[in-house]
């Protein structure tokens, strides 16, 4: 049976609006996304706070360049030092932002970088040490103008 | 692609952590941004960045399109000897940028 042309109007106005959310709403990083992925880098280890810790501006004027760094105390020897820190932004439409690799030739788990934020949002490090124990850390960031360009 | 701006002290004494600063231009385009037609513009990115020290490596990072255009790194180095720093980028389209920085160690 071919469509009426009342069918056919309803069903391509839905189309329409439909397009249109898609449109209007660019795609934000959604709770469990931010979840899994942390779920993903840290797996079922206990997190730890202390030794991280992440500096952000409190409020950042401009998204599009928002400095972050991130430190660990530990004293990077072949024995015990800090492998890994991973940066995730969870306002932003991907949550990764960076993951910082270090070795015991680093000297001093310390790094930092600009980042992109779109919005007012928490920005999680978390540091895994090379005997398997996980340190987390946490910072609000304001922003005033997005930095996601649109 | 313009060169990298790298900073590593000239000199150090053995086992001295020193520091380095690494900023490169290019415009990590996020994938997230539209052209005027409304297409979404492809992501391209430096993915990937790599630290060695005569072979050794010192740090890398895995970077996300939420790192601001031409980006900046800063780490750290333990050095124990003369010799010289690599440090390379990886491009979304897979071409590499690769650049050297000698320190002189006493």
């Amino acid at each position: 049976m071919n469509p009426t042309r009342r069918q056919f109007l309803t069903g391509s106005a839905i189309i329409a609006a439909g397009g249109l959310t898609t449109l209007s709403l660019p795609a934000m990083a959604s709770a469990e996304d931010v979840s899994k992925a942390l779920a993903d880098i840290i797996g079922d280890v206990e997190t730890q706070s202390g030794k991280l810790t992440l500096r952000t501006p409190e409020i950042a004027e401009n998204g599009n360049t928002v400095p972050v760094s991130v430190s660990v105390e530990s004293d990077m020897t072949e024995d015990s030092y800090v492998e890994s820190v991973i940066v995730v932004a969870d306002g932003n439409p991907n949550p990764e932002v960076i993951s910082f690799h270090f070795t015991p030739a680093s000297g001093k788990a310390e790094a930092s970088t600009r980042m992109r934020l779109a919005k007012t949002q928490n920005v999680t490090a978390v540091a895994k040490m090379s005997d398997g124990t996980v340190y987390i850390d946490t910072k609000n960031v304001k922003v005033t103008i997005g930095g996601c360009g649109g | 692609m313009s060169k990298p701006r790298i900073k590593v002290p000239k000199k150090a004494s053995v086992g001295d952590v020193i520091s380095i600063k690494t900023l490169v231009n290019h415009k990590m385009e996020s994938g997230q941004r539209k052209d005027k037609e409304g297409n979404a513009i492809p992501r391209k990115i430096l993915n990937k960045f790599v630290c060695e020290f005569n072979g050794v490596p010192v740090f890398s990072s895995d970077i996300d399109s939420a790192i601001s255009s031409n980006p900046f790194i800063q780490f750290s180095a333990r050095v124990n000897e003369s010799g010289t720093f690599k440090f390379v980028w990886t491009d979304d389209d897979g071409s590499v940028i690769e650049t050297q920085k000698p320190i002189t160690v006493s």
